[in-house]
This record gives C-alpha cells, structure tokens and sequence, in this order.
C-alpha cells in the first residue's frame, strides 16, 4: 500500500470547493441502501452519524457508554474556535490557518488545516441554530475569549462546559435522527474487531456490554471515531474508559497509524495527589486569560511553602517569577500549552515546585480579581471603594467566567482558589497523532475512515487550545459526510453484506479466542496493577521529555510487561455477562501494544517539536530544535506482527502558503 | 481511615439482590468516593470474589454517569457534586455507609450498582431536538441576538447531566426536572419556539410512557441536583405544557 493522500490541486483556498465539485455523489434514493457503521458517539461520530442519516445513509452507531451523551468531547471545558471575526481584532481564515500551522510546529498538511479554517465559522451558525447556548453580551450577539497561541479572540464558549454544550447539540442531533428511525443506536456495545472483504472494510463485531454477546454487523462502510490514547499513561484527563481499541484494530487490519508520539501534555491539571489516584482533572486553558502563572523566585521559599511554613500570599511581589512572562513577553501567560508544560516542568526540576511532591506551580487570580474589582467600582459609580469592595466585586467577575471551575477545583483540592492560588501541573490530555487518513478522511483500508481525535490530521506536533471541538465538528457535519459520497457512489448497487460470509466468521472466532484467553488465564494480578506499570514507564520515559537511552529502555520494558500481562493477568467473572475487568483486559493489551510503538516513532524522530521533546535536540535556551531537512514528514506506521516490526512510510510535507520558521512566541 | 461497606449486589437484571458488608482500611480523605470503591475492588480481585460494578467514566463531574445512592441521598451527603467529586474527608473513621444503586421503576438494575438509564433517551429522542439540518447553510449565527439574560438561563436549564439523581430523590421517581430542563432551554431561545407546543407534548407523552411518578412539588430533586437545575424550569414546563394542551 502506499500512501496516496489525495490532496487536491489549484490554490489553496479554492482546493476543498473544488474537491467537493469533483467527487461523486450518491443519489438520495441510493442512498437508502447504503449502511454506514459509525463507531464512537462524541463530537465527531456524533455529528458525522447524524448528518449522514439526514443525507439518507442507513445508518449504525456503537458506543461503550450508556448513551452518546456520555461521550468524553462533553469534558471539554473552555470553548471552540472559529475564524468570525466578530471582534474585529484582524482575524481571518487565513489567520487561524497560519497560526494552526505554527502552534503545530509545521508538522500539519496546508490543505487540512485550510479547509478547518474554512469551515470553522460555518459551526457556530450550526451549532447556534441548534440551540446550543453560548456565552453573549449584553447586546445579545455572541461573546467570544482568547486562548493560548494566538493574538485575537475567537473562541466561542459556554462558561467552562463548551464541549457539554456541543456535544448535547450533536446528541440532539442524532435523537432526531433515531427518532425517524434513520440511526439504531447500539449504548453500552463495544468495537473488537473490523471486517474486512475483499480488501474493504465491510462490517465490525461488537461485544454487548451488557450480555456479553457477540454480535456481526455489516455495513457498507465504517467511520472510527472514538478519540485519542491518551489512557495509555493510565493518568490523563480522558475518561476512565477511553481507548485505543478500535484504532488499534483497524490498524492490525492494515490502517497505517500516524505520529503516535505526539501528544500533548496540558499545563494547567490538577496536580497528583496519591497512588490512589484514578485520573487527572483539567482546569481550563481559558484560566489563563486572567490567572497568571508562577513559583517563588528563591529556593528557600519553595522549600518553605512545600513544608507549610510560608503561604503563597505571604509572598512579596518582587519574590516571584512570572517564568512565562519574564521568558516569552509577548504571549505571556497565553504561550502555547507544549512550550507551557515545558517551562512549569522546567521550574519544577530545578527545585521551585510548590507543593508536597514538589511537582505543582501556581495560577493566581489575584491581580485579576482586583483589576476587574476596580472596573466594576467604577461601572457601580461607587467612590473610593475599600480593597475589600474591589475584591468582592472582582470575585463575582471570576465567578461569573469559571465559577464551575473554581468549584470544581475547590472540591477537589478542599482549597479556595479565590483566596489562594491554585496549584496545577502538566498532565497528558489530547493524541495528536492516531490513524492515518488522506484528504476524504479516509485511511489506508478502503471504506474505513476515521475522523476526530481518533485521526493525525489537523494538528500537527501540538493542538492549539479550544481547535479540538472545532474539528470534531468539522469532520463530522462538514467534512466526512461529503468525501464519504466519493467512496459509497461506487457501492450503490452491491446491495446489503451478509453477516455469513466467512471473513465475519473468522473475526467472530478470533474475538472470541482472546475473550476466552483471557478469562481463563487466572493470573494473580489484576488489569489496573499491569495498567499502572505501562503508564509509570510511559510518563517517565516517553513523557514530557524524552531521550534516546529511556526510549530504548522504554521498549523493552513494555514488551517484557506484554508478555508478563498475558502469563499473569487475573480477570474474574464470565465472558457472557457484564464484566467491566474484562472490558479494561481488552483495553490495556490495546495500550500494552501501542505504547511500544509510541516509543519507537518517538525513538526515530531525532528532532524535537510541539509536544515531542527530545532532550537531545534543544536550543541553548531550552526551546524545541527541529531539523525540517531530515523529519518534515508524517510517519505512517504499517503493521507487521510486532510492534517492533512496524514499517515506517513516509509522507512528506510540503508548505506553499505559508513561510517555515522558527516558531517564537518570545 | 476504616469504613464498613454495605454494598447492594445483584447478579443481573433477573436475579435477586441483597446488601452486603464489607470492611475496608487505609481510606485517605483525598480519594474520591470512586476510587476509595477501585480500592475496594482490588481487594476483592485479590481476594478472588467479583468486583463491585457501577457506571462511571469522566471522574470530572460532567458525563453524567455516576450514579450511587449513598447513605439514602443521590451522590452521597455533599452538594453540587456527583459522586465522582464527592471525597472522603466528608465521612468519618468508623463511619458505615450504604451504597445502593439508584432506585426507580425506570431504571432497572443491570448489575450491582448499574441502571439502565435509556429511558432518559428516549425521553430526549421524543422531542429534544430543534429540526434543523445539520448541513451549516444556517444564518450567520448573530443574525438574531438573544437577551442574555434568556440565554445565560438557558444555559442554566442546559447544563444538566442526565444522571439520574432527581428522579432517584423524589419519592414519586418523576423525571419532571430533568424533562423541564429541554424544554426549557429549547423554550427560552428563539430557535426553540418554534416547535415548542409539539415538543413538549411528545417529551412529557413520553415520560408518562417510560412509568415515571407525577411531581408533587416536593422539591427534593432540586436540592440532590448535583448541577443545582432549578425547580423554576418545571414551572415553566408546566405553562409550556398548559399553553400546548390548549392550543393542541
């Protein structure tokens, strides 16, 4: 197979109008007898599945949740880009692209990024006629806030629960879909395998979650939509039950898998507090609008305030580094979360880290809280106002902004980031790498596509805040319900896939076998402690920073722990009941998989850029140093057994709009 | 810290259930209830008996599927949260504290802890929508301005989560608060009213349908809310629905 990515010609801002008048079309008659399975229901598969029912496909949609609302897109928090310009502040589709491309350290295709860019403001109208509630103004139009990378306002929001708002507008929806009966919804159904025929991707087998039945579903084609693999750390801030699996699947079956090692390391978490802990919580980048980040400028300090005898506001103004404002003026607060992460971890290791495990900075709301105390005073018309009016008027703004936020942080920490700063650390959160597609979205399996997260596409080596909605969005209601017509025009007279054919039997059987190996294996440890261990070598080796010899470390640690899982691993219960440790089995031998593969892309790109950081390949400052000669390419993994054996294709990367440079945000 | 568990365990839908005690040591105040229950579980897989199963996946308070019914109250004793965000410092050393799964005629148990919510679904699937297309030949989206103070309360009615906690606090097991919540964001907005009278005819059709109790304004559900959705969006479903019955 080689990679074809079908990139369209002509200029770039005319390329994805052109495409769509040249692919083919799908009558709407014939449309009636085509089926499309859609696997994974958050913002891409969600709004994919819906539109492509309104279009007339027959359409199947799986999700291990209970229902679609559950998807994990609903965690997002702090909004959505689009290129409305409605502040005026000088942006455009040209601009978002521009800084898409730069905040992805030049490792995303022009013509993806572009079209995104394009469709971007075609959302909000969506979304808006939906009924989705975003933030407005006084005046009633839309308001809109900054987030990190960028120099105007464009991201939409709604309060800090954006992602819940658009999600339950694709669930809507899909509802309406269901409700006319167009999409049969299978909750609480989990992906195992794909089915390929004759070389297309014709159906899946799914596990009811509930039964613990097996069951063959065939379809014309099947679009992957189920997010990143950011679990494979076990700490992140996905669900607890978010995986690789259908990703990794398809990937055996042929799907070449793209940049595994770019991930993105999201500086404003909730720090760790204990070996007990399940998963790592999200403060919003949008935080950083108005929270300014910072430990103290002397040693001693830090020490002090790790053993509780000094608190934060004890410090004197002069005794504390801004880090990011003294090292990058004009970003501030507001650089890229890569070069973020990097600069808290940066600190921490040299010894400022603030809280018992001397791995957390602060985020202070304090100069915020009185700068918007004194503008309300004066809106209020109230003379000479004490401190204490100004900060209870500035407290209410705060509240107003992210008052979910600061409660969420309050009741997880028991600590009032009103009156104290909060205390956050870098902690994994999104893939930018995953399946590869080419411009139509889908991968290198004919008829299997994937879109959303689950995809490498748009991102680049680093995401920028609030663009991962946007393109779940994107490629589920603008993107993929055209470029799939291209593909399904040629299937209009196959007629329906029989769930018989042996290709379905021999998925089924295989499935079956590894269910089977592993209840009966009887091991004397469970899923979590094998699940734990991968993600303790994943953090520290192929984590924030990363080298040659931990790398190589890496992988033979992960390969001796795969085989240790299969000797050793205890999942108790049957195979034909709900059985969540059997469901968590099938998830992590996924991750035990991938995660070796993560550490051998991550080996062979001998540069560092956006979230991959190569400790070996930094400028004199500490920033990321890439060489564009040798790796200004996508690598394409092709499955070969082993992920040790796995054939690395390249695609190379060509800018024509758009200046190659260092990116600064000095 | 060491508790007593009474946990309800139930094989399947068909089997019947009982409470069962279990002892647990080293419970740190900085645990979330879910993952002093992962504790739990570890032990029993050590000790070769059946993990305790309940719903669960953002641990962030947000996708709505945690559920437990804790000491008698949805989510357990604290407010405005799920029972994800509920942590142990809120219990005591020595404390006994039953779990049990939400109870409703709506939700039959699964497993253990684990009900079926789909009813919430189809409550969704009768109406909650507005019947655009999807294709984004929209008008521009400030094409029509909206007070904000009618969209900040249809945030409010929106930001509900779907779990379940009202109808497992009101002693009539009525939907009626997380029904209102749709309607009422849908009702305070522009694009919304168009449909209006259908939509909350075929919600509350629908509701009835699923077996859920009347509302007989006990308020219970609003205090357990653990997304604090006001009692104020059943009365303006009750004047939707009026207004409807009379048009229709």
């Amino acid at each position: 197979m080689s990679l074809e990515s079908r990139l369209p010609k002509g200029p770039l801002a005319q390329k994805w109008t052109k495409h769509k008048n040249d692919i083919n079309l799908v009558n709407p008659a014939n449309k009636r007898n085509i089926d499309v399975i859609v696997v994974g229901t958050g913002l891409a598969g969600g709004s994919a599945a819906a539109t492509l029912a309104e279009l007339g496909y027959n359409v199947k949609t799986f999700c291990y949740q209970d229902s679609p609302r559950r998807a994990h897109s609903i965690a997002a928090q702090g909004g959505i880009n689009a290129a409305k310009n409605y502040q005026g502040d000088g942006d455009s589709t040209y601009r978002l692209f521009y800084d898409t491309i730069k905040g992805g350290d030049y490792r995303s295709r022009e013509e993806n990024v572009y079209r995104l860019a394009e469709v971007s403001a075609n959302i909000i109208d969506q979304c808006v006629a939906q009924g989705v509630p975003f933030a407005r103004e006084y005046g009633g139009l839309l308001d809109n806030r900054s987030f990190g990378g960028v120099l105007v306002s464009r991201t939409f929001y709604a309060k800090g629960q954006t992602g819940q708002q658009l999600l339950l507008g694709a669930y809507s929806a899909m509802n309406r879909q269901i409700n006319r009966g167009k999409i049969k919804p299978y909750n609480r159904h989990e992906m195992l395998d794909l089915v390929i025929v004759d070389g297309k991707a014709r159906g899946i087998i799914a596990r009811d979650l509930v039964t613990g039945e097996l069951e063959r579903h065939s379809a014309h084609a099947v679009v992957i939509a189920t997010g990143g693999y950011g679990n494979v750390f076990f700490l992140s801030t996905n669900a607890m039950g978010s995986n690789v699996t259908a990703s990794w699947k398809i990937h055996k079956k042929g799907a070449y898998f793209a940049n595994p090692c770019y991930t993105q390391i999201h500086p404003t978490c909730i720090p760790v507090s204990g070996d007990h802990q399940s998963k790592l919580t999200l403060m919003s980048e949008s935080l950083r609008n108005d929270g300014r980040i910072w430990v103290p400028k002397k040693l001693e300090d830090a020490k002090a305030i790790r053993e509780g005898k000094l608190k934060p506001t004890d410090l004197a103004e002069e005794d504390r580094d801004y880090y990011l404002e003294r090292r990058y003026p004009s970003f501030g607060n507001l650089v890229p979360r890569d070069v973020a992460s990097r600069a808290a971890k940066e600190r921490c290791d040299a010894g400022f880290g603030v809280n018992k495990t001397g791995e957390a900075v602060y985020l202070d709301f304090s100069s915020a809280i009185m700068r918007y105390g004194k503008e309300q005073a004066v809106m209020n018309h109230i003379e000479n106002p004490s401190v204490d009016t100004i900060r209870e008027l500035g407290e209410k703004v705060v509240e107003n902004k992210y008052g979910n936020l600061f409660q969420m942080y309050e009741k997880i920490v028991d600590q009032n980031p009103y009156k104290t700063p909060m205390m956050i650390y870098p902690a994994v959160h999104y893939t930018m790498g995953g399946v590869w597609v080419d411009y139509n979205l889908m991968t290198t399996i004919p008829g299997c596509y994937a879109a959303g997260e689950a995809n490498f596409s748009d991102h680049g080596a680093n995401r920028l805040g609030a663009s991962a909605l946007m393109q779940g969005l994107a490629d589920g209601y603008f993107v993929l319900p055209y470029t799939i017509g291209d593909y399904l025009s040629k299937d209009i007279r196959t007629g329906k896939i029989s769930t018989d054919l042996p290709e379905f039997d021999e998925a089924e059987k295989n499935v079956r076998t590894t269910l089977e190996k592993l209840i009966n294996n009887k091991g004397s440890k469970s899923v979590d402690h094998f699940h734990k261990r991968l993600g303790k070598i994943m953090w520290d080796k192929v984590g924030m920073a990363r080298n040659e010899k931990g790398l190589k470390e890496a992988i033979s640690e992960i390969k001796a722990l795969r085989a240790e899982f299969w000797n050793e691993v205890k999942v108790p219960g049957t195979m034909d009941e709900m059985n969540p440790e059997l469901e968590k089995a099938m998830r992590v031998a996924d991750f035990l998989e991938l995660g070796e593969l993560f550490a051998k892309d991550a080996l062979h790109r001998n540069e560092s850029c956006g979230g991959h950081f190569r400790e070996e390949y930094q400028t004199e400052e500490g920033e990321a140093l890439r060489d564009d000669e040798n790796f200004m390419y996508v690598a394409a993994w092709e499955y070969k057994g082993e992920p040790s054996d796995a054939v690395l294709h390249k695609e190379s990367l060509e800018y024509e709009n758009i200046e190659v440079k260092t990116r600064s945000y000095k | 810290m060491k508790l007593t568990l009474k946990i309800w365990r139930q094989k399947n839908a068909q089997a019947k259930g009982s409470m069962q005690t279990y002892a647990i040591d080293g419970v740190d105040g900085d645990m979330s209830f879910l993952e002093m229950l992962d504790v739990l579980n570890e032990q029993l897989i050590d000790k070769g008996e059946e993990p305790v199963v309940f719903d669960h996946d953002c641990r962030e308070g947000i996708c709505g599927s945690c559920s437990l019914q804790i000491n008698g109250e949805p989510h357990g004793p604290d407010r405005l949260v799920t029972t994800c965000q509920l942590h142990m410092r809120k219990f005591n050393d020595g404390d006994t504290i039953v779990i049990e799964p939400f109870r409703a005629k709506a939700f039959p148990v699964i497993k253990d802890l684990m009900v079926d919510r789909s009813s919430f679904d189809r409550i969704q699937q009768a109406g909650g929508f507005i019947s655009v297309n999807t294709s984004g030949n929209t008008i521009d989206a400030n094409a029509i301005p909206i007070n904000k103070h009618d969209a900040d309360e249809s945030f409010e009615a929106a930001t509900c989560i779907g779990c379940g906690a009202c109808v497992a606090a009101c002693k009539n097991a009525s939907a009626m608060l997380f029904t209102s919540a749709k309607v009422s964001q849908f009702a305070l907005l522009p694009q919304g009213r168009v449909e209006a009278t259908q939509r909350v005819l075929n919600m509350v059709e629908q509701m009835d349908k699923e077996g859920f109790g009347n509302c007989t304004n006990t308020g219970a559900c609003e205090v357990e809310c653990p997304k604090g959705i006001s009692l104020e969006n059943i009365a303006r479903m009750n004047r939707e629905y009026l207004t409807a019955s009379l048009k229709g």
